[in-house]
């Protein structure tokens, strides 16, 4: 940390090279989590923050070791409690941009709750779900995105657990910011990220991201190159839905339940499609989207959802304000001697 | 305003003189008894007693009316000499219904006051509370003065003219009482007439109800001549100064925002709500223009991340709960152990273990502050003796938590939480000062580098251009902070973490000893046993015994002297509200045969029980 880093404000040009530490990274080799990374540190320089005010906080696994090679403030913390910890200093000092790094395992089975409140309260959090729908550094058993009947090492026979949905789980949770991308699309992950870093509230980013060494393979079924303009779905606000290798696919809404048309057969125009809209107050049509999965639907990737809403820190900040506005600062003679005193001679 | 206040108060019965009296007013939970018992405590330290309480209520919010889990009792002690416990026995009981008659005649003194509703004293209350004769006829109380009351068809009569339903007028029954006991124990209402007006000056009628009750049990004492004579606590001899009165709760979020303000930085409070720590976040929450941020967590462990992470950011970073959220908080303590950041843990201990006993008070965590984590992980411990001793203990936490970058208990208890006495207004400038010098040079900087006399590592906060770095629960390489696992650098590290503690020693202050430096008993205690132990060794003191007492306001690490103060006496007898916990540390450490007396009752020790266990060893 000592040979880089002297930043002393923004107007610096920081270049991708400045957000990489001396650490050598550890992840195994051909880990999905290696092309995150090299997104995330493309990403930085062009968000224009100075590199001192950004933190990274992770929890435990695999993904959790991110903060060590990001040349930022970080912290690597305890299982599952990395949205309370960033909660803490994005409240603490509202002018960081925090980003909480976590994975399947970390956000949804023993932090389901603190990723659930974090979202609800909407701090200002950057949130990457590294979700491989596998538990990669205790070596291999299944996590709670582990699809129903999968063979692993926890669960030689299949898993009997039915898998849970990050984004679901997040628009219930009300997060102001829900996005999904995946590790072999650098491109489109980039975009997110950028996305992710300049929303203000609650923010979270799915990654389908490959661990190819104990789930190898589970998302390619639909995003290996040469399926996956048939199998996935690009949402990109105020466009309909089209999908597929001639651009003729469509998804339209039959009541509440999503269908695939040919646009072209059976009189189906664009006109009929559902047009993407991100900013809808309320989270159904998302939410509906969201619950698309392979091999029923089209898997969609891109932005779900982005509204706007005060922050906690603006409102606790605001909240200082008024007190002191209304009571003047805090003065310590009249906080001790408040209340009924008396004096003995 | 008290002097003219008392004369105006005479009348025409004789006043005897005591020097000290124990009232304790038990109800139902609804029946406003902690309200009652707190009016009476304010308005005898204004006029000069000296006071200690004991509130004592039921876990249950609204148990059953009339039932025995129900009843809510609220004890104090005022004297006109310096007293230091809420007293053993109360020398008169004021008994709302038949449960709390139950539930509380067995602490009665004998020819003790007993006051009584007999409005609830019917057949259906009576059942509830088990007896199957009413006490009030059946010669059972003889042994006390009873004074039998219709308090409740009083208060109605006296409120015939109000407005209000009869349900809220039944309910200002407790001022009636408190009306009865003013005149008896010749109290001015003024204090409690102005707290009705700032409370209810929103409800006029609710303000005007409760100040006719009050009133109105006042005079029918007077009017009526109830009681044969009335009595006068003189002012104690207090120590010249300011003071309020303050429960341990207050003093200690007042304690933490004024250490904020001597650190110069802005306190963050974590906490999930439990009892009986909650009122610290209440109060912490009012103070927002102090900058105080208080942060509601989803559970306890979010309430430390949040805390760690706002002291990570440069924030006073506290987190307040009792014992089952410190066993939550266990990792993330490790965590704030590893990472080398202040910290400060307030645990308000109760009873238990799991639920236990939650409004009840206990010592019982002393082990688990020390050594409830995984592995090797050391921490300072400090416990406050007195509600007010609570501001010091938390400025002292915050000093040391800051200046030795490590987490700090501060182990408070409920007898302490709840319970209240005067409390000397500290002048602000006989307060330590607390220099936070955060990092800001690059030049030589690396996250665990160390200050030669603390072995603390830098403060350096997000933000400060340069000092970029990661932190995290992985054991670091000595100085440079990064990852590692070398058998070597561990051993090191962890004797580090261990030393560093312990250095605390040299910015704690020695032990003192109350009575004689040397002699055949020494009383060793911490926490809020303080009251108990001290009255009972300036009892055995008076009586010419060679008994001392020392209080340890700070548990780990020990002040440096306390080896050699134990040297000096024969037998150290250490009374604890656990099953000897500290006497534990003290065996082990300094290999005394330390003496264990310990109660798990759910309450504080009686001074009589101190004084026999000390009389076993003279």
């Amino acid at each position: 940390m000592s040979e880089n880093g002297h930043t002393t404000n923004g107007a610096v040009k920081l270049t991708r090279k400045d957000f990489q530490t001396d650490q050598e990274v550890r992840w195994c080799p051909g880990c999905g989590d290696y092309s995150i990374l090299a997104q995330v540190q493309k990403v930085m320089p062009e968000l224009g923050i100075p590199k001192e005010k950004i933190v990274f906080i992770s929890g435990i696994g695999c993904s959790s070791r991110f903060p060590y090679y990001m040349n930022t403030y970080g912290f690597h913390t305890i299982h599952g409690r990395a949205p309370a910890f960033a909660t803490g200093v994005k409240v603490a000092n509202p002018d960081l941009q925090v980003w909480v790094i976590t994975g399947d395992g970390d956000a949804l089975s023993i932090g389901g709750n603190h990723f659930m409140h974090a979202l609800r309260r909407n701090v200002d959090l950057k949130i990457i779900l590294f979700n491989n729908r596998i538990y990669g550094l205790t070596k291999g058993q299944y996590s709670p995105t582990s699809e129903l009947g999968k063979r692993n090492k926890s669960a030689p026979m299949g898993t009997i657990d039915y898998p849970i949905n990050p984004l679901s789980l997040a628009f219930a949770a009300e997060a102001t910011f829900v996005g999904r991308s995946m590790d072999v699309d650098p491109k489109h992950l980039a975009t997110m990220i950028e996305r992710l870093a300049a929303h203000k509230g609650s923010g979270f980013l799915e990654v389908y991201q490959n661990c190819n060494i104990f789930n190898d393979g589970t998302f390619k079924n639909f995003n290996e190159r040469e399926v996956k303009e048939d199998r996935m779905i690009q949402l990109e606000h105020g466009k309909p839905l089209i999908f597929g290798k001639n651009k003729n696919k469509g998804i339209r809404l039959n009541g509440v339940t999503p269908e695939i048309v040919t646009v072209g057969e059976n009189g189906v125009t664009v006109d009929d499609l559902l047009v993407h809209n991100e900013n809808a107050r309320e989270p159904n049509l998302p939410y509906i989207l969201g619950r698309m999965q392979f091999p029923e639907y089209p898997v969609p990737v891109g932005v779900f959802r982005a509204i706007e809403r005060p922050t906690y820190e603006q409102m606790l900040v605001g909240q200082i304000s008024t007190a002191v506005e209304t009571k003047g600062a805090g003065s310590l003679e009249k906080l001790i001697n408040s209340g009924e005193t008396w004096v003995i001679n | 305003m008290s002097a003219t206040t008392l004369e105006e108060t005479v009348t025409k019965l004789p006043i005897e003189e005591l020097e000290a009296v124990t009232i304790r007013f038990a109800g139902d939970s609804g029946d406003g008894m902690q309200v009652t018992g707190g009016q009476f405590t304010a308005t005898s330290a204004v006029i000069g007693n000296d006071i200690s309480t004991l509130p004592d209520f039921p876990a249950e919010i609204r148990a059953p009316a009339g039932s025995l889990p129900g009843v809510s009792g609220y004890q104090l002690n005022f004297s006109s000499r310096d007293i230091h416990t809420p007293g053993d026995e109360p020398n008169v009981l004021v008994a709302m219904n038949p449960a709390a008659l139950k539930v509380n005649i067995k602490d009665l003194e004998p020819g003790g006051i007993l006051v009584l509703n007999t409005d609830e004293f019917n057949d259906g209350n009576l059942k509830k509370a088990g007896y199957t004769a009413n006490p009030i006829d059946d010669g059972s109380l003889s042994g006390y003065r009873v004074f039998k009351l219709p308090i409740t068809s009083l208060t109605l009569k006296a409120l015939e003219n109000s407005s209000m339903p009869f349900k809220q007028r039944e309910r200002c029954k407790n001022f009636y009482a408190l009306g009865l006991m003013y005149w008896l124990y010749d109290r001015p209402m003024e204090p409690t007439l102005k707290w009705i007006d700032d409370k209810f000056g929103a409800k006029p009628e609710v303000a005007e109800a409760n100040v006719m009750a009050l009133k109105a049990g006042y005079n029918y004492a007077d009017t009526m001549e109830l009681f044969t004579s009335h009595y006068h606590v003189g002012k104690a001899q207090i120590k010249p100064g300011k003071y309020r009165n303050i429960t341990g709760n207050e003093a200690t979020a007042i304690g933490f925002i004024t250490a904020s303000q001597l650190a110069g930085r802005p306190l963050f409070y974590g906490s999930y709500p439990i009892t009986p720590a909650s009122d610290i976040l209440h109060e912490l929450s009012k103070h927002k223009n102090f900058g105080v941020k208080t942060f509601q967590a989803e559970d306890e462990i979010a309430a430390i991340g949040a805390a760690i992470g706002a002291s990570f950011a440069g924030h006073i970073g506290l987190t307040g709960t009792s014992g089952p959220g410190v066993a939550l908080k266990s990792e993330a303590i490790g965590l704030a152990v590893m990472t080398e950041l202040p910290l400060i843990i307030i645990d308000v201990q109760r009873g238990g273990p799991s639920t236990g006993l939650p409004t009840k008070t206990e010592q019982a965590d002393l082990l688990q502050a020390m050594f409830g984590r995984n592995s090797e992980s050391p921490v300072g411990i400090v416990a406050p003796a007195t509600p007010g001793d609570c501001f010091k203990m938390a400025v002292e936490a915050v000093r040391l938590a800051t200046k030795y970058m490590a987490p700090v208990f501060f182990l408070s208890d409920g007898y302490l939480g709840n319970g209240s006495e005067p409390w000397e207004i500290p002048s602000l400038d006989s307060l330590p000062e607390m220099k936070i010098n955060f990092r800001t040079e690059v030049e030589g900087f690396f996250p665990y580098m160390r200050d030669e006399k603390t072995l603390a590592r830098p403060w350096a906060i997000p933000g400060t251009p340069g000092l970029e770095h990661r932190i995290g629960g992985i054991e670091k390489k000595h100085i440079t902070g990064n990852v590692n696992y070398e058998p070597d650098n561990h051993d090191f590290m962890v004797r580090l973490r261990a030393e560093k503690i312990q250095r605390m020693q040299q910015d704690i202050p020695p032990l003192e000893v109350f009575g004689a430096p040397e002699g055949k008993v020494l009383v060793l205690g911490w926490g809020s046993t303080y009251g108990a132990i001290t009255t009972a060794v300036e009892q055995m003191r008076e009586r010419g015994h060679a008994v001392s007492s020392a209080h340890l306001r700070y548990l780990n690490p020990f002040p440096s002297n306390l080896g050699d103060v134990l040297k000096r006496f024969e037998t150290v007898i250490i009374p604890e509200l656990n099953l000897g916990q500290l006497c534990m540390l003290i065996r082990a450490q300094f290999l005394i045969d330390a003496v264990s007396f310990s109660q798990v009752k759910g309450k504080p020790f009686k001074v009589s029980a101190l004084v026999n266990k000390i009389k076993e060893y003279l």
